[in-house]
This record gives C-alpha cells, structure tokens and sequence, in this order.
C-alpha cells in the first residue's frame, strides 16, 4: 500500500497544499486530518490546495476531510481549492454539494 | 430467491474458457467475512471489484460499486461497531486507550447474468429510524468529521439500494447494480 510522506503536506506562500493519497478513505483520514490540522495552525497560512494528482479513488471519508478543512479557514476567509481531479472525484463533489465550496481548478 | 441455472457455479474462482456472455444464465455467489477494522476498507472493495472483472464493466461502474461499497463497509465499522479511527490494530500512532471493539463484517455478493447483488452485514448497534439515517447530510458523528453523505452515494452509486436494521439487531444494507450499461457519463457530458 502506498506511503503519504510529509512532503506530501507544503506550504507555499500562503497556501497549505495537500497531496491525497491513492486512496482517500476512513483509514487514511486521520492521518491526512493530523498533518494537515498541524500545518494550518500556522499564521500565514489562508487557503487550502488539494491535488488530487494521484487519487483513484474517494468516498464520503474525503468529503469529511475537505468540509472538516474548509470549516477551519472560512473564519478568516480562507478558500479551497481542488487540482488534478479526475471525473470520479468531480462527480462525488457534485452529488455531495462540494463543489460549491470548493473551486475545481483544471 | 436466485434460480439455479445449468451453467451456475459458486466459488471465488471462474474456470478458463467459459464465456461469460450475459443472457446465459450465468451465476456466480461470494461472500467474505473480515475484522470491522479499517484496514479491511480498501481490501473489501477491492474484493467486490474483482468479482466483477469478468463483465467488463467500465470504470466508472467499477469507480462506483467501490465506493458504494466502501460506504456500507465503513458505515458497519464506525457506526455499527464504533471502531470509530482510521487506522489499523497495529498502528503505533494510535491512542493507547484506545479499545477496539470486536466484531466482523460480512459481504455477500451474487452475480446473476449481469446483474449485481451485494449485502453488507455487521452485528452491530444498529438503528433506530432508518428513514432519518439515510437523509442526505444527517449524521450521528458530525464530531468524527462525517458528513452524512454515505447513504446518499450507495443510492446515486448502485441501481437499488434497501437497508435492513434495528437497534442491537445488526444491520444489513442491499444493494444492486446492473453491470456492462456503458458509459453514461459520456453521452451525458
Ligand atoms: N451499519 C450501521 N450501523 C449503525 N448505524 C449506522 C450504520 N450505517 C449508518 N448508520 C447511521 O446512519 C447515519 C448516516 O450514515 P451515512 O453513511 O449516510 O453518513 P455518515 O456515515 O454519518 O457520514 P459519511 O458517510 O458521510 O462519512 C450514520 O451517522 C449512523 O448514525
Ligand atoms: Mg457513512
């Protein structure tokens, strides 16, 4: 099973970029929600970048990582961001209402 | 109740060279039973997956009964057992005090021509008002950062979707989905 390595967690300017894993899921959302939550305590971060890049697969365990994220942030007018993801993944946005949170770059 | 047709078999494995045609009253049944840890996630929809390669079903259909089961599966974890964090039994980053709790889950799949049944069974805590549970975005563990959406993506992800539950009875969710329709993302986008 693959590995998610804290290279996976940057900041860049004042963006906290997350790289998912292959598989966003219950098993792997507590880790994802530490490192993450770790890293937006720090003041200059603002927005959120999820690169879905090497993602093939996410259930409703994603969506609670993204509103759990966004809840952070929106208080200080962070937005969301999504890149890199595949039509499954858009699809599961729609159906669930995130995409109107969450701004689906190409 | 499923028919038994000439050419049905029961086991994990399909023999080489039969031809897997729909409309030949082919059958096939499996059933797994695993720890409610969540470990078993990915594995247990992967099982389901692989259960259906043989039909050639699309990505999206494959993308689809993953997730459809990964719901019910996890919801059995969590939920029905309250093993409640994502990680495995050996995980060292997890709490000490941490319990989990026993209890397995059960997925029973019948492949019958090309349609797809799936049950996912716990023993768990069941519940009590089914109808509210399935409500888009109700959840009884908003603290756990669920959203309340599982229900909604088993019934937009599969044909037929029924839920079978009562409180300390356990719960059976079951599911159905016609396999090989094609791509209907495509003609729709
Ligand atoms: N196997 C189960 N045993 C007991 N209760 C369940 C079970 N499955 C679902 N439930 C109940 O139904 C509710 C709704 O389930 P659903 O999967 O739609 O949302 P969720 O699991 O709370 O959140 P999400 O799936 O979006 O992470 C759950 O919060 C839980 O109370
Ligand atoms: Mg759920």
């Amino acid at each position: 099973m693959e590995q998610i390595s804290t290279e996976d967690f940057q900041i860049i300017d004042n963006c906290l970029m997350i790289r998912l894993p292959e598989e966003v899921d219950h098993h792997r959302a507590g880790y994802i929600c530490e490192n993450a939550d770790r890293l937006l305590m720090r003041d200059e971060v603002r927005n959120i970048v999820f690169d879905f890049e090497n993602t093939r697969f996410m259930d409703s365990s994603g969506i609670g990582i993204i509103m759990g994220r966004y809840r952070k942030i929106e208080c200080f007018g962070g937005r969301v961001y999504a890149i890199h993801a595949d039509r499954q993944i858009r699809r599961i946005f729609l159906i669930s209402g995130l995409n109107k949170i969450v701004e689906v770059l190409e | 109740m499923m028919q038994k047709g000439k050419e049905e078999k029961k086991s994990f494995t399909c023999h080489g060279g039969m031809q897997m045609t729909a409309g030949q009253g082919y059958q096939n049944e499996m059933e797994i039973t695993f720890d409610a840890i969540s470990d078993n996630e990915a594995f247990a929809r992967v099982a389901v997956a692989a259960f259906v390669t043989h039909l050639n079903p699309t990505l999206e259909e494959l993308s689809d009964i993953k997730t459809a089961v990964s719901e019910a599966v996890t919801n059995a974890i969590i939920h029905g057992y309250e093993n409640i964090h994502g990680y495995s039994r050996s995980d060292g980053g997890r709490p000490a005090d941490e319990i989990i709790h026993e209890g397995k889950v059960t997925i029973h799949c019948v492949l019958d021509k090309d349609l797809l049944h799936i049950d996912v069974s716990d023993q768990g805590i069941g519940m009590e008002d089914i109808d509210q549970a399935m409500e888009p975005l109700f959840t009884t563990r908003p603290e756990l950062e669920r959203s309340g959406m599982g229900f909604a993506f088993m019934e937009a992800f599969m044909d037929e979707l029924e839920v079978e539950s009562a409180p300390n009875q356990g719960t059976t969710i079951h599911m159905t989905k016609k396999i090989g329709v094609g791509d209907w993302i495509d003609s729709e986008e």
